[in-house]
């Protein structure tokens, strides 16, 4: 079931990485202002008004990001210092040790007190980062005791969010791009959350600690929001977790990253972290609506209801690979308008759908849609564009094609 | 034809009056190390145009936010096509050229072990380039899964996929063979005298290479060959629904992925190895360390391999293994670059265009080695995974590492080959070029990454977009740049000043004992090997 609106509670306290804030240990505070000198020096020479000249990690708000930046901090300082020293003794040699200068090579060749000092002291370097590095990582996938468990599904191309413990148990939707068409075609002028804003985020409370289980439909993806320092797969067949305890309520952006098809640019997760109450009432509005259109199996659609909702199901799931004009992009995806398949026989037609193609991109809906949303969908493929079979398709008949 | 490939002519002889044959079938039909060597390098270069071509559309595509010029499918397969015609079309061919031209030369040998094995060898890389190329013609195009070729994604492809698969498998006969090849010839044809810790640094980083390629090879064979069979013949190594695990694959990929990178890299340190000590006109320091850092490396690329994989789900402990160990490499890594430093501490500096090209590589070498020493600590790599810091990473390693001594070898050895000095204005130029536009085109990346670009993404958040235009200036400039190596090769092929037996004088080895350019048989019989010649 495509749940109707979780209601978005953006506009507060958005939180690109550019917008970043000033209350950070002293330590952060001396990366950030380097970082920020140069990205002033560089801004200068661009006459761009919105430059976004970001160097660094973004802003951490859980306490494994900040650990996270930390450790990477740390090793900015290390690999600069070794760069730093290496490299002087070369300009050193660059600047007195040519052969213009008159200079005469000298001939040693071995040293065994300097090969071990230089192979001994990288080691103890190592071991020293070896430590933090360690105890970051072992924080990192300490999924244990959460207070909210969500589980992530990927799919080809939008993620299926459904919260599994708690008040919030039960509720499932879809999150899908929500940037229009128009202004990924240089159409229309490019918003400012452009590709990494959805029709429905994940919704979380400030301060619990969410476990977040992985899984896929299709492809390997990638659920990754940088600012929690989460990054897992979404393995299809097995399961993943990770987890996060967000500190600050506000809207956090992340994509996709793992390859997983042509629109893998186009999949972003977007996770807002509200107040308990706010949460609260989320879900209880959630619960309220997912009541409301609880589905009469019994209805009797007519045609019109069931194309104006077979469109919007078709805008929402079929139109990233077969187009909005059902002309698809042939070969690797296939027209459906005036094709053999959607204007053949209902039954396999509704097969397709239901079970999707093995070793293709088109995916099985039957475990996504809704009897409902299968008929309508496949109602309104037959009665789109030049398709005019003026087929009404009852839900009934696809249940009972599920069984097979 | 059998004979020419026997030792035992004298060194002037006329090939031509041995019935040796001319023009096309010369090439087709030679067995000559040197002939093949020069098909090897001209056959790399060629794909570096070609893969050069596709980073090209790649970069206009993220010039601006935005779909512009390509669709997002074909923006995948460019990108895959990108990385494989670099990795097995342009890197690997090139290196495996100059150890044709050159380890017979630098051991004493007439030719190579095994010369009719070495001529199938070449002739295997243009059908699977043209496979490889073609497969962008196919109903659905070529692979659009990234290099990795991840199932279940590459198991949705069409028939370009199978195509990449035969490809992959032809190319690793080749490299297997050349392999063989090289390893015996190295065991085998030292002059008397050449032990093997007198032999030339190249020599010792080809001899733990080809083992790396005999032992990976098959192995990415195998993955393919499972990823073939479940593509099409209803097996399910990688399908869950069938009791696979679209993990294993990654697992045996990268069992071969990590030891390619040091395939590519040794090679690459073999070159710097002659080239730095030749123009700091001193011993290379610490050879014996350089040998053992080197078998070190090859050894431990083979346990490393999961450290691509640190967001797949592998257990803790497992990440903390596969980072304790990707630390551990390091440590060799280290101890070549001290030991590169120290050669030219107190030297007697000259700074023609292979050295310039060798100090290139060891300042931007050393700029990618340790980012993958950020990148090795697994909790920093999964904030970094699929990032634009990891391209990067690994464009810091394969371009200024491999490519960059891949030149300063081209430049060095040029002489050798044509018998004519090349424009050494002109090399500069190439050199101060690339230098300058590689950094451009890829130092912001770092900064993109740390933000958060997702790599292989045909269009981007706007807040990316400005070191996207940096970027995109950069990767344009070094591009053409490279267009001057066909200027500066064919000048020196038809003339310049002629170059002497030793065209540096700094530089020591049994090749440049012998006439520039090289005559087409060289050794027929074995070169007295004296100390002044020596490596060690």
């Amino acid at each position: 079931m495509l749940c109707g609106t979780a209601p978005t509670l953006s506009g507060e306290r958005e939180k690109m990485a550019r917008h970043s804030n000033n209350d950070h240990d002293s330590k952060r505070l001396r990366t950030r202002f380097t970082g920020r000198l140069f990205a002033g020096l560089l801004g200068l020479l661009s006459s761009a008004a919105n430059a976004a000249w970001e160097l660094n990690l973004q802003e951490p708000v859980t306490a494994t990001a900040r650990r996270v930046y930390e450790l990477h901090s740390l090793l900015l300082w290390v690999i600069a210092v070794i760069f730093v020293g290496v490299f002087a003794v070369v300009a050193y040699s660059l600047v007195f040790h040519r052969k213009s200068k008159g200079h005469k090579p000298a001939t040693f060749h071995d040293n065994t007190a300097v090969e071990l000092a230089w192979t001994i002291v990288p080691t103890l370097i190592l071991i020293a980062i070896a430590f933090p590095a360690t105890s970051a990582l072992v924080d990192m996938r300490d999924t244990s005791q959460p207070d909210v468990t969500v589980k992530v599904t990927g799919y080809q191309w939008k993620w299926g969010y459904e919260y599994l413990t708690g008040d919030a148990a039960g509720i499932k939707y879809m999150s899908v791009l929500s940037t229009p068409r128009d202004q990924i075609e240089n159409k229309a002028p490019k918003g400012e959350h452009y590709l990494l804003e959805v029709d429905h985020p994940l919704v979380v409370p400030v301060g619990k600690k969410v476990r977040i289980l992985t899984t896929a439909n299709d492809v390997i993806h990638n659920w990754s929001v940088p600012a929690f320092a989460v990054k897992t797969d979404a393995v299809p067949g097995f399961l993943r977790d990770t987890w996060f305890r967000a500190e600050k309520e506000g809207t956090y952006r992340g994509q996709c990253s793992e390859l997983c098809g042509k629109d893998h640019g186009f999949m972003p997760v977007v996770v807002e972290v509200v107040s308990e109450e706010k949460y609260a009432a989320w879900v209880a509005d959630q619960k309220q609506q997912m009541a409301a259109v609880a589905e009469d199996p019994n209805k009797a659609w007519t045609l019109e209801e069931q194309v104006a909702l077979g469109e919007k199901v078709y805008t929402a799931n079929c139109a990233a690979c077969h187009q909005a004009n059902g002309e698809g992009l042939p070969p690797a995806f296939p027209a459906l308008n005036g094709s053999k398949i959607a204007t053949g026989p209902q039954q396999a037609h509704l097969e397709l759908v239901i079970n999707g193609k093995p070793g293709t991109a088109m995916a099985a809906f039957g475990g996504q849609l809704s009897d409902t949303d299968i008929a309508a969908v496949v109602a309104y493929e037959r009665n789109a564009w030049t398709n005019k079979l003026g087929e009404v398709i009852q839900p009934a008949d696809v249940k009972a094609l599920r069984g097979k | 034809m059998q004979a020419t490939s026997h030792a035992g002519y004298a060194g002037n002889h006329d090939h031509d009056s041995h019935g040796h044959p001319t023009g096309w079938k010369r090439w087709v039909t030679t067995t000559n190390h040197k002939d093949i060597g020069t098909m090897y390098l001209w056959f790399s270069f060629v794909m570096f145009l070609v893969g050069g071509a596709m980073s090209l559309i790649i970069r206009a595509e993220l010039f601006a936010p935005g779909l512009q010029y390509v669709s997002p499918e074909f923006y995948n397969q460019m990108l895959t096509l990108h990385a494989l015609i670099m990795v097995f079309g342009a890197i690997m061919p090139a290196f495996v050229g100059f150890a044709n031209w050159m380890i017979p030369m630098m051991i004493g040998a007439s030719d190579m072990a095994f010369a009719r094995l070495n001529n199938w060898s070449f002739w295997l890389l243009p059908p699977a380039a043209i496979l490889l190329t073609a497969s962008l013609f196919m109903p659905g195009g070529a692979a659009g899964t990234g290099w990795t070729l991840y199932p279940p994604l590459s198991v949705q492809m069409g028939m370009g996929m199978d195509m990449a698969i035969f490809a992959v498998h032809i190319l690793g006969m080749s490299s297997i063979m050349g392999s063989i090849n090289i390893v015996t010839t190295i065991l085998n044809l030292r002059t008397p005298g050449m032990t093997l810790m007198k032999m030339p640094l190249f020599c010792w980083t080809w001899l733990v290479t080809g083992f790396l390629l005999i032992a990976s090879m098959p192995i990415l064979a195998g993955a393919v060959t499972m990823l073939l069979t479940d593509r099409h013949f209803g097996t399910s190594f990688f399908a869950a629904a069938g009791g696979g695990d679209p993990v294993l694959f990654q697992h045996i990929f990268w069992f071969f992925g990590h030891p390619e990178v040091y395939i590519i890299a040794l090679p690459a340190f073999g070159v710097v190895s002659h080239v730095i000590p030749a123009f700091s006109r001193k011993p290379l320091f610490g050879y014996a360390s350089m040998v053992y850092a080197i078998a070190a490396i090859g050894l431990i690329s083979f346990f490393v391999w999961a450290h691509h994989m640190y967001v797949t789900g592998i257990p803790l402990t497992g990440q903390l293994y596969f980072m304790y160990a990707t630390m551990l490499i390091a440590v060799p890594t280290g101890v070549k670059v001290f030991n590169w430093v120290t050669t030219m501490w107190r030297g007697s500096l000259t700074f023609e265009t292979p050295m310039l090209f060798a100090l290139g590589f060891l300042v931007l070498f050393t700029i990618g080695g340790l980012t993958g020493l950020v990148l090795a600590m697994t909790a920093v790599d999964i904030q970094l995974q699929d990032t634009y810091y990891v391209v990067a990473h690994f464009h810091y390693v394969m371009v200024a590492g491999a490519l960059f001594s891949a030149y300063a070898g081209l430049y060095f050895w040029l002489p050798k080959w044509t018998g004519h000095m090349y424009n050494e204005k002109l090399g500069k130029l190439h050199f101060w070029l690339s230098m300058i536009f590689f950094n451009i085109a890829f130092f912001p990346q770092h900064f993109l990454g740390l933000a958060g670009m997702p790599r292989r993404i045909p269009d981007y958040a706007q807040q990316f977009a400005d070191f996207n235009v940096i970027s995109g200036i950069g990767a344009f400039g070094f591009g053409f740049s490279q267009l001057l190596v066909l200027v500066i090769v064919f000048q020196a092929v038809k003339g310049g000043a002629k170059a002497s037996s030793r065209p540096w004088d700094g530089a020591h080895g049994l090749e440049w004992t012998v006439p520039s350019p090289a005559p087409y048989h060289t050794f027929e019989d074995p070169p007295v090997f004296n100390q002044a010649e020596a490596h060690g």
